[in-house]
C-alpha cells in the first residue's frame, strides 16, 4: 500500500490497566496525539522518495502588471534542472478555482496578485531548483493596481469576468419603516491570515500508468483530485490524493494552484517531486479572510426594540472568485446578528481587487458583520442610555423567529439563555484586589504598562454561524464500517484537519456495536467523497454516514441471533463485546456471533436539501444555525492603547457534547483565533505589495495574549435533523470573540472602536 | 517514525547536506578562522541568522560557531566598568545577579523575545544585527558603552557603540565583537518597551533611561523608531537640573510630563512650514508614536526617580 508511507497509522494504542473510556459523551483521547505530542507523526513536509525532484514556483513581484514575456532557457540550461513549466506546459484546462474556476494555473497575459505563480521548477536540488525559478526572465509591464474595493466598481475590469463577483441586495419588510432611534455606523475588518502551523507541502508520484499520486495536506481531496484531473486533461481516475497529516486547517489551507503544480513537474519529469512553501509563499498563495468594509443603520424604537436594520457589506475579494460567493451570502444573511429584525435591507457585494486572494476561512462573512452589528448595539445602548447587555436581551432571536433571508429558524436558538449566562457569571477579580504582581499589565511581563493608566472595560456580543454548504449544495458523506475479528474499521474520506473528526468515528462505532478496538483509515480519493473538511460538516454528515454505516453492521451481526431467539435486534445490546438479550435469557460475545465473518456496511447522510438566495436575498439556505454569547473583560493602557483581554466568559449552543475535552479544545482554539483578528493579526498591504509576510511581521497571539477562557455554559438543546442532535463548534467562537473585545475596548475607552483589528491609536484616551 | 517502506520507496527521512562549521574556542582562534576563510560568517545565538538561512535569503559558505568561546560568554570588572562578554545570552543577562549590576539591560534582555530566543540570542550578535528594534541598543546608547573589538594579530580597538551603530565606525574583516564595557553607575536604571500586545513582540518603541548621580546626569535613549537608538541630549540636560540630587532624587510631577513631551518632540519634530508657511500636520500613525515615545519617557524617569 503506497499510503502507508504518507498516511500516519499509529501504532496500536498501549492498553494500560484503565480501560480506557469509549462511546459517546465521553473524552475520548485522539489515537495520534501521542505521535503529535512527540514530533514523530509525519506531516506532509517529511515526505520523501528515493530519486525526487525539488520544486520551486517563481512568483509575481508585482500585484497587477502585464507580462511582455517569459523567458525560460536560462532556468532550463542550469545544471540539475530537470524541468521549467509555464501556462504552456498545463495540457487541461488552463482555469482552476474553489468556488469558480476563474484562476490560471499559472498566469500568461497578466499577473493580478502579488504572489500569483507564473513558472515552476523542478531540480535535484532545492537550492538548485529556487535559483532556477529565479533565472527565469519574465517582462514586465507594471499596471496601476486596483486596491481599494470601492473602486472595483468604476475599475477597468481585472479579469474576463469583470470586477463584480456577486451581489446580493437583500430585501425583507417594509422600506419605509423608520424607528425613533437612529445609530449608524463604517467599520473596517483586516485580512487574516489563516496560518495553520505548517505550510503547504506535498510530494507527487508519477504512475506507471501516467497518472500521477498527489500526497497532500489537502482538507477536500475529491475536489482537488477533480481539478487535478482537469487541470492535466486526465481522467479523475488516473489521479489520486493521499491525505498526508494535515498540520492546522481553520480554513481552505491549501493554495490549490501549488498542488496542480506540483503533480505537473511530476508528469512532466516522471520522476517523484516534492514541494515545501516557505511561511512567505504560503501567505502570499492561500485564502484570506476578506477585507470588508461595512456601513450600518439601525432603526430602534423609544424602547430599543429593533425596527428597521440597513447596511451595505463590501467584501475584497482579492483577485480570484474562490469562495466569496458563499462568503457574501453568509455575511447578508447574519448582517443582523441573532436579533429580531422585521425589516431588513441589506445589500452586498464582492469584488475583485489586486490584493490577496480572499477565500473560506472559518466564520467567513459571519465574523465581519459580528462585529459591526455588535458595534451598532452598543451604539444603541449609549443611544437610549440602556444596559448594553439588557438592549440586547430585549432583541434576542428565539427558535421561530425569522431571518431577514426569510428561513425560519426551525433549530434550537437559545440566544437569550447564553446571553443570560454569560451576564450573571461573575466579574474577574479586580487587580486592587489581588497583589499587584499577579496583575499581567497590557504590554505584557516586561512591558510598559503602568496600573494608573489601565482601565477596565466589559462588553458583549451575540454570533451565529451556518453549518454546512449553503444555497442548495449537495452536502453528503459516505461511509464504510467494517468488523472482522473484533476490530472494527471505518472508512470514509473526511479528513482530520485537528477537528476530531477520527476520534468521534471511533467513539460513534463504539456506542453502537460495542467494540472498543476502532481504527480509522488513512484517506485517500479511492474512497467515495465525503466532501470538505469545514463548517463543521464532518460531525454532522461523516459522523452520520458512519453511525449508519454502524447500525447496518449492527443488524447483520444482531439478525442470525434474534433470528434464532425469536426476538427482534431491538432487543438485544453489545456492551464491552458481550451481546446479551433483554432479559439476560442470551449472553454471547460478539466474536461468537461473528463466527469469523467479515462484516461490511457502506451508508450515506445527505441532510435536508437547501435553496439558493434568490434576487431580493430571500430563501431557506441553511441546513442549521449556531449560537454563541461571550462577554470580554478588558484592561486597556488609555496612554499606550495597548490592549489585553483578561477573560472571555463564552457559553454556546452546542447541541450534544459528544467529546468533552475536545469539545473545550475547539471552543478555546476558537476564541484564541478570534482574540488574533481582534488585536493584532492583519496581513498588511501596501498598494496590494504584501508587508512582512512572516510571522513576526504578522502576530499571532501566544499563550500570554490568550485570555482566561471560561466556558459557562454549554446549551445541550438537541437538533432534531442532525446526526445525535449535536451541532458543530469551532466556527462560532471565532465569529463572536472580536467583536466581544471591540465592545470591550469601547467600554474601557469611550473610543467608537470600528476597526478590526483594534490598533493601539484606537484605544488612547487624550486628555480633555 | 524514522524509515517507512512503500512500494515507491517514500521516507520521512530527509538527507543532510554537509557545511563546514568552525567551532574555536578562543577569541583569537575565532578570528584566525575568520581571516583565513573571508567568506565564512561567525554565528553565535543564530535568531536572525539562522532565520536569514532558513529562508534562503543567505547561503554561507562556512560557519564560525562562537558558542564554545567561554571567555566571551561572563563578565567580569574592570575600574568602575563591566566588562560583558559578546557571548552573554538575553536569558544570563535577566537573572537576577546581572540585573542587580545593570538593571535597564537586564529589563532589556528580559524583554526581547520569547523564551527560546532569549536563551539562544546574545548581546554580540544584537549589537551586530543592529536590527532598530534590537532591545539591548538603546540601553548601550544610554549607558555610552563602548565596544571591544577582536582583530587579526591579537589586536584590540575600542569604538563607543553609538558609532557602530550610526555606521561612522564599521567592523573590518575578520574582526569581531568581543566584550562590551558599560560604566557601573550604582543607581536606578529603567528599559519600558512599547509592542502594542501582552505576549513578546518587536517594540514600537522603546525608551532607556540611567542616572549617573556622581555626574548629576540623566541620559536617555529612544530605540524602535529610527535605524539607530536616538538620544535626546537636551532634554536629558534639562531635566537633570530640575532634579533635587540631594534630596532623594525629587522631581515636580510636571517637569516629569514636560520631559516626555520633550523627548517625544526631540526625536519626532515637528514638520517644518513649507515655504509659503503652509504645514502639513504630522500623519495620525506619527502622532501616536509621538504620544508613545512622550507615555514611556515619562513613565520611564518617573519610575527612575520613585
Amino acid at each position: 500500500m503506497t499510503n502507508q508511507a504518507a498516511t500516519a497509522t499509529p501504532a496500536a494504542h498501549e492498553t494500560g490497566p484503565e480501560p480506557l473510556p469509549h462511546g459517546l459523551g465521553v473524552s475520548l483521547p485522539a489515537a495520534d496525539d501521542r505521535a503529535k505530542t512527540e514530533g514523530t507523526f509525519p506531516y506532509a513536509a517529511d515526505l520523501w522518495a528515493e530519486g525526487l525532484l525539488w520544486a520551486a514556483v517563481l512568483r509575481s513581484p508585482h500585484p497587477h502588471a502585464r507580462i511582455l514575456s517569459i523567458d525560460t532557457s536560462h532556468a532550463r540550461e542550469m545544471p540539475g534542472v530537470r524541468a521549467v513549466i509555464t501556462h504552456e506546459d498545463v495540457p487541461g484546462t488552463p482555469l482552476h478555482g474553489r468556488g469558480r474556476a476563474d484562476r490560471p494555473v499559472f498566469a500568461s497575459e497578466v499577473v493580478r496578485h502579488h504572489g500569483e505563480p507564473i513558472a515552476a521548477v523542478a531540480a535535484d536540488h532545492p537550492d538548485t531548483a529556487r535559483m532556477a525559478a529565479a533565472a527565469v526572465i519574465v517582462e514586465y509591464e507594471v499596471l496601476e493596481p486596483v486596491t481599494d474595493p470601492e473602486q472595483a466598481f468604476e475599475a477597468e475590469p481585472l479579469h474576463p469576468d469583470g470586477n463584480l463577483i456577486r451581489h446580493i441586495p437583500l430585501r425583507h419588510g417594509d422600506p419605509d419603516a423608520v424607528g425613533e432611534i437612529v445609530v449608524e455606523g463604517l467599520y473596517r475588518i483586516g485580512r487574516q491570515d489563516p496560518a495553520p502551523i505548517g505550510a503547504e507541502a506535498g510530494l507527487a508520484v508519477p504512475r506507471p500508468d501516467g497518472g500521477v499520486e498527489l500526497y497532500i495536506a489537502s482538507t477536500d481531496p475529491h475536489s482537488d483530485r477533480d481539478a487535478a484531473a482537469a487541470c492535466y486533461g486526465l481522467e479523475p481516475a488516473r489521479v489520486k490524493v493521499v491525505v498526508t497529516g494535515v498540520p492546522g486547517a481553520s480554513a481552505d489551507r491549501e493554495d490549490q494552484g501549488f498542488q496542480l503544480a506540483l503533480g505537473l513537474l511530476a508528469l512532466k519529469t516522471g520522476c517523484p517531486v516534492k514541494l515545501t512553501a516557505t511561511r512567505e509563499e504560503s501567505f502570499l498563495g492561500h485564502a484570506h479572510r476578506h477585507p470588508t468594509l461595512l456601513r450600518y443603520r439601525h432603526h430602534a424604537d423609544a424602547d430599543g426594540m429593533l425596527v428597521k436594520v440597513e447596511a451595505q457589506i463590501l467584501l475584497d475579494a482579492g483577485a480570484y472568485a474562490d469562495t466569496s460567493g458563499e462568503s457574501l451570502a453568509a455575511a447578508v444573511s447574519f448582517a443582523c446578528g441573532p436579533y429580531v429584525v422585521p425589516n431588513a435591507f441589506i445589500e452586498g457585494w464582492a469584488v475583485r481587487t489586486n490584493n490577496p486572494p480572499s477565500g473560506h476561512v472559518r466564520g467567513e462573512g459571519a465574523l465581519q458583520v459580528c462585529a459591526a452589528y455588535e458595534a451598532q448595539m452598543d451604539k444603541l445602548a449609549k443611544k437610549l442610555g440602556t444596559d448594553p447587555a439588557e438592549l440586547r436581551l430585549r432583541n434576542a432571536m428565539a427558535t421561530g423567529d425569522v431571518l431577514p433571508t426569510g428561513q425560519t429558524v426551525t433549530c434550537p436558538a437559545p440566544v437569550a439563555e447564553l446571553l443570560q449566562a454569560v451576564r450573571d457569571y461573575p466579574l474577574p477579580a479586580l487587580p486592587k484586589d489581588t497583589p499587584e504582581d499577579e496583575w499581567l499589565l497590557p504590554g505584557g511581563p516586561e512591558g510598559a504598562g503602568e496600573p494608573g493608566a489601565v482601565r477596565r472595560g466589559v462588553g458583549y456580543a451575540l454570533g451565529m454561524v451556518h453549518m454546512l454548504g449553503a444555497e442548495g449544495a449537495d452536502e453528503v458523506s459516505t461511509a464504510t464500517v467494517k468488523v472482522h475479528d473484533g476490530v472494527a474499521t471505518v472508512l470514509c474520506a473526511a479528513v482530520e484537519t485537528g477537528q476530531g473528526f477520527t476520534t468521534l468515528a471511533r467513539q460513534i462505532v463504539q456506542e453502537t456495536l460495542g467494540i472498543d478496538e476502532v481504527h480509522v483509515a488513512p484517506v485517500d480519493t479511492d474512497q467515495p467523497p465525503a466532501g470538505p473538511s469545514c463548517r463543521g460538516r464532518h460531525t454532522w454528515v461523516s459522523g452520520g454516514a458512519v453511525e449508519r454505516a454502524a447500525k447496518m453492521v449492527r443488524t447483520q451481526l444482531l439478525q442470525p441471533l434474534a433470528h434464532k431467539f425469536g426476538m427482534s435486534t431491538e432487543l438485544l445490546q453489545i456492551t464491552d463485546g458481550k451481546i446479551t438479550s433483554y432479559d439476560g435469557v442470551l449472553s454471547t460475545t460478539v466474536t461468537e456471533a461473528m463466527d469469523g465473518k467479515e462484516l461490511w456496511a457502506t451508508a450515506q447522510c445527505r441532510p435536508h436539501p437547501t435553496e439558493p438566495l434568490d434576487e431580493a436575498g430571500q430563501g431557506d439556505a441553511f441546513v442549521g444555525l449556531a449560537f454563541c454569547a461571550i462577554r470580554a473583560v478588558v484592561d486597556v493602557d488609555i496612554e499606550l492603547g495597548s490592549v489585553r483581554v483578561v477573560e472571555l466568559a463564552l457559553a454556546q449552543d452546542v447541541g450534544r457534547i459528544l467529546n468533552p475535552a475536545q469539545l473545550t479544545a475547539r471552543i478555546e482554539a476558537g476564541v484564541t483565533q478570534g482574540v488574533g483578528a481582534a488585536l493584532t493579526e492583519n496581513l498588511r498591504t501596501a498598494r496590494g505589495l504584501v508587508r512582512h509576510p512572516d510571522l513576526t511581521g504578522y502576530a499571532l497571539p501566544t499563550a500570554l495574549d490568550a485570555p482566561d477562557i471560561r466556558i459557562v455554559k454549554l446549551v445541550e438543546e438537541r437538533d432534531v435533523v442532525a446526526p445525535f442532535g449535536a451541532k458543530a463548534v469551532s466556527a462560532v467562537p471565532v465569529v463572536t470573540s472580536p467583536a466581544a473585545i471591540a465592545s470591550a475596548v469601547r467600554a474601557a475607552t469611550g473610543r467608537p472602536v470600528n476597526r478590526l483589528p483594534i490598533r493601539p491609536q484606537a484605544a488612547v484616551v487624550t486628555a480633555q | 517514525m524514522g524509515q517507512r517502506e512503500g512500494a515507491t520507496g517514500l521516507t520521512t527521512h530527509a538527507l543532510q547536506t554537509a557545511q563546514a562549521v568552525t567551532l574555536p574556542v578562543s577569541l583569537d582562534e575565532a578570528v584566525a578562522a575568520l581571516s583565513a576563510m573571508p567568506t565564512a560568517v561567525p554565528v553565535a545565538g543564530g535568531t536572525d541568522l539562522m532565520a536569514a538561512v532558513n529562508s534562503g535569503q543567505l547561503r554561507p559558505s562556512a560557519l564560525v560557531g562562537l558558542g564554545r568561546i567561554s571567555e566571551i560568554r561572563g563578565w567580569q570588572y574592570q575600574d568602575g566598568h563591566a566588562l560583558l562578554g559578546a557571548g552573554l545570552t538575553h536569558a544570563r543577562m535577566g537573572r537576577p545577579d546581572f540585573a542587580a549590576l545593570i538593571p535597564a539591560l537586564a529589563a532589556a534582555a528580559r524583554a526581547a523575545g520569547p523564551p527560546q530566543i532569549r536563551n539562544a540570542g546574545t548581546l554580540g550578535g544584537n549589537i551586530a544585527s543592529a536590527a532598530p528594534t534590537g532591545d539591548a541598543l538603546p540601553v548601550l546608547a544610554a549607558l555610552e558603552a563602548t565596544l571591544i573589538i577582536a582583530g587579526p594579530g591579537g589586536v584590540r580597538r575600542e569604538i563607543p557603540v553609538s558609532h557602530l551603530l550610526a555606521g561612522v565606525d564599521m567592523l573590518r574583516g575578520g574582526e569581531l565583537i568581543g566584550y562590551v564595557r558599560v560604566p557601573l553607575l550604582h543607581a536606578p536604571q529603567v528599559f519600558l518597551k512599547a509592542t502594542g500586545r501582552t505576549g513578546p513582540g518587536r517594540a514600537i518603541a522603546s525608551v532607556a533611561v540611567v542616572l549617573d548621580p556622581a555626574r548629576r546626569g540623566v541620559r536617555c535613549a529612544v530605540g524602535a523608531i529610527a535605524p539607530m537608538p536616538l538620544r535626546p541630549l537636551d532634554a536629558e540636560a534639562w531635566v537633570a537640573q530640575l532634579i533635587d540630587w540631594d534630596n532623594s532624587r525629587a522631581i515636580v510631577p510636571e517637569a516629569l510630563t514636560a520631559f516626555g513631551e520633550y523627548v517625544a518632540a526631540a526625536c519626532i519634530p515637528d514638520p517644518v512650514p513649507a515655504e509659503d508657511g503652509s504645514l502639513t500636520p504630522l500623519p495620525p500613525a506619527v502622532l501616536h508614536l509621538r504620544r508613545t515615545v512622550a507615555a514611556l519617557a515619562r513613565r520611564a524617569l518617573g519610575r527612575a526617580l520613585s
